[in-house]
C-alpha cells in the first residue's frame, strides 16, 4: 500500500513544450562534447572535411599530370612518391579526398533516409504494412551485399559513381531499417505516442514529430555507420575498376595501384596513404558512434567517483 | 528480545545474530554525494523476523545490500562494521559442514549440539550437526565470537555468503537466469558450496526445496520464463533456503505480486521460519504487512533509523511522528471514522537532507530545536525503554513538556492538514 | 519449433529473391552486354548450353514467364552457363573448383575470429575500468574501420614482399606440389592461407569484441548477476554460465547479420592474395565481364551467406530458451 502524500506548494507553472526541447538539446550538445570519443572522433571528421573542402582549392595543380618521376619514394618534391606514371600520390590523395567523402555522405545520407522511411513506416503502422516492409528488409539484409553490388555495377552500362552510389544505397539501407523498425516498435506501445493518437494528431506528424526526435541517436549512430559502410564498399568497388577510373578517388588509385602491381614493385606509398585515410577517417567515424552509444546506453560510460577502497571494491576483492 | 543498543556488551547475550553498527554508505554521483546510510546500527537475533519500513530512498535496500556486500561503484561504505555470529565454535572454516537437511519434520526438544555423523542429504560421510526448529536458539554452549562481515576476504566472503546468508531480490523475474531453468539455479549453489554432494544427492534436495516452497516437482527443469509470477517468487525463496542460511534478507518479495498471491508467499515465509528458526529481514514501504508478521520493525527515513520498536509496541503506540503517519496512512477495517491526512510533502532529495532532522520540514510536530541538530536513537521513555526513537520530543534536553501521544499526534496532523486545505483554497 | 519453421519459410524467400534477382538484372539494366559476349561464343557451344544461357541473360524473345522457369529448370539441373573466362569449363564445374578454399578460409577465419573476439569481449568487460579495457576499445574499433583490402595489401607488403615470412600469392606451391592429400601439400595450403586468414581475422575480430564487451557490460549489470555474486558463486561460473551466456545471444544475431560483410571482406581479400577461391573469380569474372560466372557465383555466395545465417539462427535457438516457446 502505498503512502498517501502530496506536495504542500502546488506546482502552477506548466513547463513548455518547447523550453523543454531546447533543454533536451542542450543536454545533448553537453554530453557530446564532454565524451571523449566523441571530441576524438568528431576531431577527425572535420579535419577530412576540411581538407575535402579546402585542399582542391589549395593546391590547384593537376593531380593527373605526368611526371618525369616514375615510382619515386616520398620525397621534398613529391610528399608521398609517385606512381606508376610520375603522378604525385599526395596530389592524388587530398584530391581524392573530396570525391570519396562527397560520394560517401551522400550515399550514406540516401541510404539512411531510405531505412529511416521504410523502418519508421514499418515500425508505426504494424499489420500488412509492416509484414511487407520487414520481409523485404530482412531480404536484402540476408543478401551479401558486395557480391550483389558487383553484380549489379558490372551489368549497369555506365562506370562512375552513380552506379556506386546507386548499388551502395540498394545494398546499404537495410542494417538501419531493421533497427530502426524495432525501435519504433517499442516507441509506439509508449504513452506519449497513445496520447498523441489520443488527441487526434495525423500519423505522419507522429512519426516525424514524436517518435523520430526520440531516436534521433540511433538515428545518427546509423547514418554514421552506413557512411562507413558505403566508403569501404565504394572503395572496394572501384578498386575492382567498376567505378570511373579516370576520376581520381581513394579507391581508383588502389585500382591503379592494383593494376601496376604497386606490391610486387615495392611501391608501398601509394597503397599505404589512401588506405590510411579510409582507416582513419572510418575509426573516427566508429568512435563517434563508439560515444553515442555510451550516451544514449548510460550503463557503458564511464563510472564517476573517487578510487573505490577495499571494502567496497567487491568484484575486485572478490576476484 | 529486542534490539540493543549499540556499543552495549554483546557477548551476554548468546541469541545475538547480527549486530550492524555505525553503517554509513555514500554514493558518488556526478550532481554530488549522496548520503545514503548515515550511521545506521541495528541487530537481529537469531529466528527473529526484523522489518525495515521506509519510503523510496529511504535506505533500506541500501542497507540491504550494504550487510551482504553486494554495493557496486559508486556506492562506497563509509564506515561502520557488521558483525555476524557464527553458529560453531571451531571458527569459520566450519561452516563448511552442512546442517541438518531441510525436511517436514517436527522439532525435537533436545537441544544440545553434539557433533554426530548425522546423515544429510544422503551424504553420510560428512560430519552434521542437528539442527532443530528454533528452539536450538536456545542452546548452550554457543562460543558467540563475531566476524565482520566487511572485513571478509574474497574467499571467506564467497564461503559466506548464501550458506550463512541468502538474498530475495524484489524482482524474481529479473533476479532468474532467463537461459537456466530453475533446477540448474538451486543445484549450481549447491556445487558451488557442497562439493562432496553428488549429483543424484542435489537433485533430491533441490526437488525438496521445491515441494518445501510449493511448487510442483515436474517444473524442475522449467525455465523462468515458463513459470507465473508467484511461482517465480517461491522459486527464488527455494533458491535461497537451499542451504539452510542463518539469516535471509527479503528485498521487496511481494510487492511485484497481486494481493491473492502476497498472500500466500507470506503464509509461506512465515511458515518456514518458524519451522527452521531463520532470521529474516524483511524490506517493504508496506508497514501493513511487516505489523503482522515481523518480530521487530526499524523504520528508515532518509539514511537512517527514526524508530525501532516490537509490532505490538508500534501498533499500540508509535513514538516518531512519521511512524504514527506511516501507520495511519491506510485506513483499517475497525475503529472510528476518521480524516486521512496523509504526510505532506515528499521525502528529501538525498543530496540536499534538511539541517538537523530530515523529517521535520514535513513534521507537524517539529519545533526549534528539530533544525538545528540531528536526534539520535535513544530510548523513547522510561517505561518503554527498548522501544528506541530519534526524536527530540523525546529528549528532555530540548523537550521539557509532555511526551506526545497518539491523541496529540492526530490532532497535530489533522490541524496541518487543515491548514494546508485553507492555504489552497486562497 | 514454430519459431525455426518461420526461419525457414523466410531463408526459402530470401533464396527466392536471390535466384530472381539474378534472373532480373540482366533485364533490368539497360543496353545489352551480354549480347556481345553471346556472339562470340556462337557456333562454339552447343546449342543447349546456348540456348541456357541466352535464358541466363534474358536474350531469347520467349515470354518472360516461359524465360523464367526455364532459367529454374537450368539451376535445378546444376546449369549455371558456360564461362569465359575459363572456357569452356561450365560456371557450375569452375566453382566447385574453387569455392573449397573458400570455404576453408572463410569459415576457419570466421570461427577463430568469433570465438576470440567474443571470449576478449568478455574478458575486456569483466575487468571494465582497467587499462586492458582502455586499450583495447579504441585499438579495436580502429581496426574495425580498416578496409579490408587494404589491410590485406599491408600485410602482404610487410609480412610476404619485405619480411619475406609468408608467400606472397596463391593457395598452394605449384610449384612442387599439387592438390592432394599429402603432407607436402596441407603444409604449402597452410602456409599460404595464413596471411589471407590472419587479414579477415583481424578486419572482422573487432566487431564481435566490441559487441560482446557492450553486451556483457549490459548484461552484468542485471539482477540476476548480482544474484549469483550474492549467491557465492565461482567467478568463472558468474562470468560464463550467469553473464556471458546472456550477452552472447545479441551477439549470436549481430554474427548472423554481418555475415554477408565479412563474406565480402573475405572476398576481397582473396583477390588481393590471389587466392584461388570464389573471390579471386569474381575478380576474374569482372575484368572479362565474365556475365555467366558472374551470375553464378552470386547466387552460391547468397545461398552460402544463407546457409550460414540459418546455422546461426539454429545456434541462438539452442541457446536461448525463450525462443524455443511459441512467439506471442
Amino acid at each position: 500500500m502505498s503512502i498517501p502524500s502530496f506536495e504542500v506548494n502546488l506546482p502552477s507553472s506548466e513547463t513548455s513544450e518547447f523550453s523543454s526541447q531546447v533543454h533536451r538539446l542542450r543536454d545533448m550538445w553537453r554530453l557530446v562534447t564532454l565524451n571523449r570519443k566523441v571530441a576524438f572522433g568528431l576531431g577527425i571528421l572535420v579535419f577530412f572535411v576540411l581538407v575535402a573542402i579546402f585542399g582542391p582549392i589549395i593546391l590547384t595543380k593537376d593531380p593527373n599530370a605526368f611526371s618525369p618521376d616514375i615510382l619515386s619514394p616520398p620525397s621534398a618534391t613529391h610528399w608521398l612518391g609517385t606512381t606508376q606514371t610520375g603522378q604525385d600520390v599526395f596530389l592524388q590523395v587530398v584530391v581524392g579526398t573530396r570525391v570519396s567523402l562527397l560520394l560517401g555522405f551522400i550515399t550514406g545520407l540516401v541510404a539512411t533516409i531510405i531505412s529511416v522511411v521504410v523502418g519508421l513506416a514499418g515500425g508505426y503502422f504494424g499489420g500488412v504494412i509492416d509484414d511487407v516492409l520487414s520481409m523485404v528488409t530482412n531480404v536484402f539484409l540476408v543478401l551479401p551485399g558486395l557480391p550483389l553490388a558487383i553484380v549489379l555495377a558490372a551489368f549497369l552500362p555506365y562506370k562512375g559513381p552513380l552506379t556506386i552510389g546507386f548499388v551502395t544505397v540498394i545494398t546499404g539501407w537495410s542494417w538501419g531499417a531493421r533497427v530502426l523498425r524495432s525501435q519504433t516498435l517499442s516507441m509506439r506501445s509508449r504513452e506519449f505516442v497513445e496520447a498523441s493518437k489520443a488527441s487526434g494528431e495525423s500519423s505522419m506528424r507522429i512519426i516525424f514529430f514524436e517518435i523520430l526526435p526520440n531516436e534521433i541517436a540511433i538515428v545518427a549512430a546509423e547514418l554514421l555507420g552506413t557512411i562507413i559502410y558505403a566508403i569501404l564498399a565504394e572503395t572496394g568497388l572501384e578498386y575492382l575498376g567498376l567505378g570511373d577510373v579516370t576520376t581520381v578517388s581513394w579507391g581508383t588509385m588502389f585500382y591503379w595501384a592494383g593494376n601496376n602491381d604497386a606490391i610486387l614493385l615495392g611501391a608501398w606509398w601509394w597503397i599505404l596513404p589512401p588506405g590510411l585515410c579510409i582507416a582513419v577517417l572510418g575509426a573516427g567515424l566508429a568512435f563517434i558512434n563508439f560515444g553515442i552509444d555510451e550516451i544514449a546506453n548510460p550503463r557503458l560510460r564511464k563510472e564517476p567517483g573517487p578510487k573505490v577502497d577495499k571494502i567496497s571494491k567487491t568484484r575486485e576483492v572478490a576476484a | 528480545m529486542t534490539s540493543i543498543r549499540p556499543g552495549e556488551d554483546s557477548t551476554a547475550t548468546t541469541n545475538k545474530l547480527l549486530e550492524i553498527n555505525n553503517i554509513s554508505v555514500d554514493y558518488y554521483a556526478a550532481s554530488g554525494t549522496v548520503h545514503a546510510l548515515n550511521d545506521v546500527s541495528i541487530s537481529l537475533e537469531r529466528g527473529k523476523i526484523l522489518g525495515l519500513a521506509g519510503e523510496s530512498g529511504s535506505g533500506k535496500s541500501t542497507l540491504a545490500y550494504a550487510i551482504t556486500r553486494l554495493l557496486h561503484p559508486p556506492a562506497v561504505i563509509t564506515g561502520g562494521e557488521v558483525l555476524y555470529y557464527p553458529r560453531s565454535s571451531g571458527g569459520r572454516e566450519q561452516q563448511r559442514t552442512p546442517r541438518r537437511a531441510i525436511t517436514r519434520v517436527p522439532t525435537r526438544p533436545d537441544t544440545t549440539p553434539a557433533p554426530t555423523d548425522a546423515e544429510s542429504a544422503g551424504d553420510g560421510n560428512q560430519r552434521g550437526r542437528e539442527r532443530s526448529g528454533y528452539q536450538a536458539q536456545n542452546s548452550p554452549g554457543d562460543i558467540t565470537e563475531p566476524v565482520d562481515i566487511l572485513q571478509l576476504t574474497a574467499a571467506q566472503l564467497r564461503t559466506f555468503r548464501w550458506s550463512e546468508l541468502a538474498i530475495v531480490f524484489q524482482s524474481a523475474m529479473n533476479a532468474l537466469n532467463p537461459v537456466l531453468n530453475i533446477g540448474a539455479q538451486i543445484t549450481d549453489v549447491l556445487r558451488t558450496h557442497r562439493p562432496s554432494m553428488g549429483a543424484d544427492s542435489r537433485r533430491q534436495r533441490a526437488l525438496e526445496l521445491l515441494r518445501l516452497v510449493g511448487i510442483a516437482p515436474d517444473r524442475i527443469r522449467s525455465y523462468p520464463h515458463e513459470l507465473s509470477g508467484g511461482m517465480r517468487q517461491r522459486a527464488i525463496i527455494a533458491i535461497a533456503l537451499a542451504l539452510a542460511p542463518e539469516l535471509i534478507i527479503m528485498d521487496e518479495p511481494t510487492t511485484a505480486l497481486d494481493v491473492v498471491v502476497q498472500r500466500e508467499i507470506l503464509e509461506l515465509v512465515r511458515a518456514l521460519c518458524r519451522e527452521f528458526g531463520m532470521a529474516l529481514i524483511f524490506i517493504t514501504h508496506d508497514l501493513s504487512l511487516l505489523l503482522e508478521i515481523a518480530d521487530e520493525i526499524a523504520i528508515m527515513y532518509a539514511g537512517r533509523i527514526v524508530e525501532t520498536a516490537t509490532n505490538q509496541e508500534l501498533l499500540r503506540q508509535p513514538r516518531h511522528p512519521y511512524s504514527y503517519g506511516l501507520l495511519n496512512s491506510f485506513p483499517s477495517l475497525h475503529g472510528p471514522r476518521r480524516k486521512m491526512t496523509g504526510i505532506p510533502g515528499s521525502p528529501p532529495d538525498l543530496r540536499a537532507v534538511p539541517a538537523g532532522c530530515a523529517f521535520h520540514p514535513r513534521c507537524p510536530m517539529a519545533f526549534e530545536a528539530c533544525s538545528r541538530s540531528i536526534p539520535m536513537l535513544r530510548a523513547s521513555t522510561a517505561e518503554t525503554p527498548e522501544q528506541l526513537v530519534a526524536c527530540h520530543l523525546y529528549d528532555p534536553r530540548f523537550n521539557s513538556g509532555e511526551i506526545p501521544t497518539s491523541e496529540d499526534f492526530a490532532a497535530k496532523y489533522e490541524a496541518n492538514f487543515e491548514a494546508m486545505i485553507g492555504k489552497r483554497r486562497e | 519449433m514454430r519459431h525455426l519453421s518461420r526461419r525457414i519459410g523466410f531463408y526459402l524467400v530470401a533464396l527466392w529473391a536471390s535466384v530472381t534477382l539474378n534472373f532480373l538484372i540482366p533485364r533490368l539494366t539497360p543496353g545489352n552486354p551480354a549480347g556481345s559476349m553471346m556472339a562470340r561464343l556462337h557456333g562454339r557451344v552447343s546449342p543447349q548450353s546456348l540456348h541456357a544461357l541466352e535464358i541466363a541473360f534474358g536474350i531469347t524473345h520467349d515470354p518472360l514467364w516461359s524465360q523464367y522457369l526455364q532459367y529454374l529448370n537450368n539451376l535445378l539441373h546444376g546449369d549455371l552457363g558456360i564461362s569465359i573466362t575459363y572456357y569452356p569449363t561450365p560456371v557450375a564445374a569452375v566453382i566447385a573448383q574453387e569455392i573449397p578454399w573458400t570455404l576453408m578460409l572463410v569459415g576457419v577465419s570466421l570461427v577463430i575470429s568469433f570465438v576470440l573476439g567474443t571470449l576478449l569481449g568478455v574478458l575486456v568487460a569483466w575487468r571494465r575500468n582497467s587499462t586492458l579495457d582502455s586499450l583495447f576499445s579504441p585499438l579495436f574499433t580502429f581496426f574495425s574501420a580498416i578496409p579490408y583490402f587494404w589491410l590485406a595489401l599491408i600485410l602482404l607488403y610487410i609480412l610476404g614482399y619485405l619480411l619475406n615470412w609468408f608467400p606472397i600469392n596463391g593457395g598452394y606451391d605449384t610449384t612442387t606440389t599439387v592438390p592432394e592429400l599429402s603432407p607436402d601439400f596441407i603444409w604449402s595450403a597452410f602456409q599460404h592461407g595464413i596471411l589471407p586468414a590472419f587479414t579477415i581475422v583481424i578486419s572482422s575480430i573487432a566487431g564481435w569484441l566490441l559487441g560482446m564487451r557492450n553486451a556483457m557490460i549490459t548484461t552484468l549489470s542485471e539482477d540476476y548477476v548480482l544474484m549469483a555474486e550474492a549467491k557465492g558463486l565461482s567467478q568463472r561460473r558468474i562470468m560464463f554460465a550467469y553473464a556471458a551466456r546472456n550477452a552472447i545471444l545479441p551477439n549470436i544475431t549481430s554474427f548472423a547479420l554481418s555475415l554477408g560483410f565479412v563474406v565480402s571482406g573475405a572476398l576481397l581479400t582473396e583477390i588481393v592474395f590471389s587466392y584461388p577461391g570464389i573471390g579471386y573469380a569474381l575478380y576474374q569474372a569482372v575484368e572479362n565481364l565474365d556475365y555467366a560466372l558472374l551470375q553464378g557465383l552470386f547466387l552460391i555466395i547468397a545461398i552460402a551467406v544463407l546457409g550460414a545465417n540459418f546455422l546461426a539462427d539454429l545456434i541462438y535457438v539452442a541457446l536461448d530458451p525463450r525462443v524455443r516457446l511459441e512467439r506471442n
